[in-house]
């Protein structure tokens, strides 16, 4: 392991100053030393999404980007998304939809959804079928996913 | 957007630990005011006699509903608090529910087998109903009217004749308890039931059980506030990883302590053959496991050959029969009748299915927080049955069941006996050894890789027809791994990895499945024959209970067999299936599937031809489960040139019995529609003679968004007068089945090993 350095993040528009290994995955900046737990530990392979996070707009797996890589740059979560009072268009439709079941991987589908729609929310439902194939979801909401995400990119069209 | 109903338990707050509710025990804010509010009023224990048990009503109106089940993501908790609610007449919001802490439920069995409404409500619905009743003659005390002139509405009593006489739920107990006997049938698990004096509602009499109430746990799972297991902190918390060996059944013989010097405090926890890395972070455990150099013992390579699976399990002779189906007691194998019969027949066919091991896979390896002391122990699982976990955990650190407390948190998916009993045993050996709590999660290689696997098997159906065509014997045997092999709860170290690791004797039970269907066969032997594991130690191919046990090997091949006798004698798969069905519900869904999926009454394989690289086609299976029933219709799209199946339309047609809440059994079929297709179409688990080599979402691919079908339609057929019977699982064993037979009706292939990936249908049309 690496020794410590000290990091500065910048997640959610509030900064933090970190004393991390930084070849360490932001993953377990974010959950362990920033208490952000809404992105999981799925695979630790970017391969299931559950981890996704967005960098200065771009989605990525935070659970293979180093902490190192993302210093200074602003990173969004699901806790940056939206509240309850005023959800992010996305999540208003997930929740429209009842999408989460053991709700899990859902941060990731957030997230990637979230990207590709303020990216350019006219898309098809083919477009965002293949958008979303590298996520897993292992309770099988991909009906749900698919109608909510649909929604969502109307209601932001 | 959807009104955030009911409040959540801010259980963030009390997994935490800090804060003015620490209770170190999570009891939710207003319960613990409650307990404060009168303080001479002592709760009563913790017993199913007790109303207190399954209610509490809080001095702001507030209901609990305490329930010793929980729910995995299909709405149960949801569920509860309408029946709840109609039971007190309450409003929906008002009613939240606590699940599964042995602190604060009682032990009715958790998740398991569908019967988190179907059982799991009983108690609480009859704990509503008297609680409404002891709330009423509190109510006509106070107001000098008989219970008969007052009547309930929103927990406000009042005369039914002077609305301005009346009296509010939480004037009359609000933070006390009721300290009202109930009638136990002195069972636990899911059979637990209590009845009180009153007798609960009819269904004409509900007015929020039969609505699609939005889910409780929704919102704070789509703004990222649910804790999860994963999630848990505890002061002074450290991280724990396992080392599993590279050859299944190998121990450790010794290790390298200088390969993990360069992690700070990294520690070697080895307990007999159990061996283990501890960190203060999480970031070193995970280092510390990858770094460190453990010499393993010499073993002879466990397993066959992968291709030789199946006549592995042919060849191998059977330990246990039954001809008594899954659960039922023991039947012995009569052969003699329906062979006789086979042998009058004037046509047999026969055909023999395959079906791989499969793994859980759920989204995030299992994950478990201990908290060890020397004389007591605190849990937090994922587990389905945090009172078994308790029990067992209890067990492996030689404490009193009473002095460990099992609190479930929702884990990272659950459909069955998967990965998080095995966790909790782990960071309970951990947390003892080292004296903190100490957090376990697993790599993604050892959820795939050492997850207790759903049985493979080989099932032979016969059947023998008569000149006519005329089905007259029908003979299936299932052969395979048994689905106890661990068994279905961790109340036994000896069903966990850790536990057989340190010593405890293995503890393989034999159980597996036979079809459940109505079908009128003349003469009818149905029975199974179980082999032994490979290993008598922790094994990566040990087998146990996963989404509908056995349900989608056994109707895969029962369902596909139906077909075949139906194309053999020339007939529609639908009206070969109403000729023989007898029960009636089972016919009304198989007539409802067909109607609405438009079904074309002609045999299969299509006559037609099709021209261009893709060839349509429809299937129907049917099956029923612990009372449910249901009909599965799938229309298939065959690329004949790469062999990809895309399953583009389900029609279900579902009959649970009463209906508690549409919306969320719809999406719960669907769920169940798309884990069974991703089974059926993607999943079997990679071996070596060594140890499993599908340690990852690129060897154990699942279902992705782009193979998703175009849509699933669900016939809910309502019958109020049914008690519910449960969907947690019942829609998932027609799956594989279904596409099998709409495969067949597109190409004329007959698939008949799972999973039907392009390169084995390919070789089919072939």
């Amino acid at each position: 392991m690496a020794t410590k350095e000290r990091i500065s993040l910048n997640v959610n528009n509030k900064s933090y100053d970190l004393e991390v290994d930084p070849n360490m995955p932001l993953l377990y900046a974010l959950r362990n030393e920033l208490d952000i737990t809404g992105p999981k530990f799925g695979c630790g392979l970017a391969q299931c999404g559950a981890c996704a996070v967005i960098v200065d707009g771009r989605v990525m797996r935070s659970c293979m980007t180093s902490v190192r890589s993302t210093q200074g740059r602003q990173i969004r979560t699901i806790e940056g998304l939206g509240t309850p009072e005023n959800p992010h268009p996305v999540q208003k439709a997930f929740i429209e939809e009842a999408v989460p079941q053991c709700g899990y991987c859902i941060s990731g589908w957030l997230m990637t959804s979230v990207a590709l729609l303020e990216e350019n929310p006219r898309r098809s439902d083919a477009e965002i079928r293949q958008s979303l194939s590298s996520l897993k979801c292992r309770c099988g909401t991909h009906m749900s996913i698919l109608r909510a995400v649909n929604r969502a990119a109307k209601a932001m069209a | 957007m959807t009104k955030q109903a009911n409040f959540k338990f801010t259980r963030r707050d009390l997994l935490k630990g800090g804060g003015a509710l620490v209770v170190t025990f999570g009891m939710p804010g207003w319960a613990v005011a409650a307990t404060q509010d009168g303080g001479s009023l002592s709760k009563p224990p913790l017993m199913p006699d007790q109303l207190d048990s399954y209610l509490s009503i809080a001095a702001d109106g507030k209901v609990t509903a305490y329930f010793g089940k929980m729910d995995m993501g299909q709405g149960v908790d949801t569920a509860i608090a309408q029946i709840v609610a109609d039971e007190l007449d309450v409003p929906f919001e008002r009613v939240g529910v606590l699940m599964s802490d042995t602190e604060y439920t009682l032990d009715q069995g958790g998740a398991s087998g569908s019967t988190g409404i179907r059982s799991g409500a009983q108690p609480l619905r009859n704990a509503a109903a008297e609680a409404r009743r002891v709330l009423l003659d509190l109510a006509s005390e106070k107001l000098g009217i008989p219970a008969e002139g007052l009547m309930v509405t929103d927990g406000i009593i009042q005369a039914k004749n002077q609305s301005s006489r009346q009296v509010k739920y939480e004037e009359l107990i609000g933070g006390k308890y009721f300290h009202v006997n109930l009638e136990w049938n002195e069972r636990l698990g899911n059979a637990l039931n209590a009845t009180g004096k009153a007798k609960p509602k009819t269904p004409d009499q509900y007015k929020v059980v039969g609505k699609s109430m939005p889910r409780i746990d929704v919102p704070g799972k789509v703004f990222g506030q649910t804790p999860y297991v994963t999630d848990i902190k505890r002061p002074g918390m450290w991280h724990g990883r396992i080392l599993r060996p590279p050859v299944a059944g190998a121990t450790p013989t010794g290790w390298d302590q200088n390969s993990i010097s360069d992690i700070p405090d990294a520690q070697v926890v080895r307990i007999k053959d159990f061996i283990g890395v501890v960190a203060p972070e999480e970031w070193g455990a995970i280092n510390a496991a990858r770094q460190l150099k453990v010499t393993w013992s010499e073993v002879k390579s466990p397993f066959p050959e992968m291709d030789d699976l199946y006549d592995y399990i042919r060849r191998t002779p059977h330990v246990e029969e039954n001809a008594g189906g899954g659960f039922g007691g023991r039947v012995p194998v009569d052969e003699g009748p329906v062979n006789k019969a086979l042998e009058g027949a004037a046509k047999v066919i026969e055909a023999e299915y395959e079906h791989p091991f499969q793994s859980h896979a759920c989204m995030g390896p299992a994950c478990a927080v201990v908290d060890a002391r020397s004389d007591r122990a605190t849990v937090w699982t994922g587990s389905q049955k945090a009172h078994k976990t308790r029990e067992g955990v209890a067990k492996l650190l030689e404490l009193p069941v009473d002095k460990v407390r099992g609190i479930w948190v929702p884990g990272p998916g659950s459909y069955g006996r998967n990965d998080a009993g095995d966790a909790a045993m782990d960071a309970a050996l951990l947390s003892k050894a080292i004296g903190r709590p100490v957090r376990v999660q697993g790599m993604r290689h050892e959820g795939h890789g050492w997850d207790p696997k759903g049985p493979a098997s080989v099932i032979t159906l016969r059947a023998g027809l008569d000149a006519e065509g005329n089905v007259i014997a029908h003979r299936f045997q299932a052969k395979g791994f048994s689905a106890w092999d661990v068994r279905s709860n961790e109340a036994s170290p000896s069903d966990t990895l850790a536990g057989l690791l340190v010593g405890w004797p293995k503890n393989t039970r034999h159980n597996y499945g036979t079809p459940s269907e109505s079908y009128d066969f003349p003469t009818k032997l149905h029975f199974w024959r179980t082999i032994p594991p490979f290993l008598e130690t922790a094994s990566p191919l040990r087998t146990a209970h996963f989404r509908d046990p056995q349900g989608p090997q056994v109707h895969f091949a029962s369902e596909s067999f139906i077909d075949e006798i139906a194309a053999a004698v020339g007939q529609d798969p639908v009206e070969f299936r109403l000729k023989y069905l007898t029960d009636p519900r089972d016919i009304a869904v198989v007539e409802a599937a067909a109607k609405a999926a438009g079904w074309e009454t002609r045999t299969s394989p299509r006559r037609d031809r099709q021209s261009g690289d893709v060839l349509t086609g429809r299937g129907i299976a049917y099956a029923s489960r612990g009372g449910t029933t249901v009909a599965t219709v799938a229309e298939v799209e065959v690329n004949r040139q790469s062999g990809r199946v895309w399953a583009k339309r389900f029609v279900v047609a579902h009959d649970c019995g009463l209906i508690i809440n549409p919306d969320g059994l719809k999406r719960t079929i669907e769920g169940n529609i798309i884990q069974a297709l991703s089974r059926a179409l993607k999943e079997e688990v990679q071996f070596d003679r060594n140890n499993v080599t599908s340690i990852d979402w690129l060897s154990y691919p699942i279902l992705d968004s782009t193979e998703a079908p175009e849509s699933i339609e669900v016939v809910q057929i309502n019958r109020p007068e049914v008690a519910p019977t449960g969907a947690g699982e019942p829609s998932t064993r027609q799956v594989a089945a279904a596409v099998a037979n709409a495969i067949f009706d597109a190409t004329g292939a007959r698939i008949r090993r799972v999973p039907f990936t392009p390169e084995r249908v390919k070789a089919s049309l072939a």
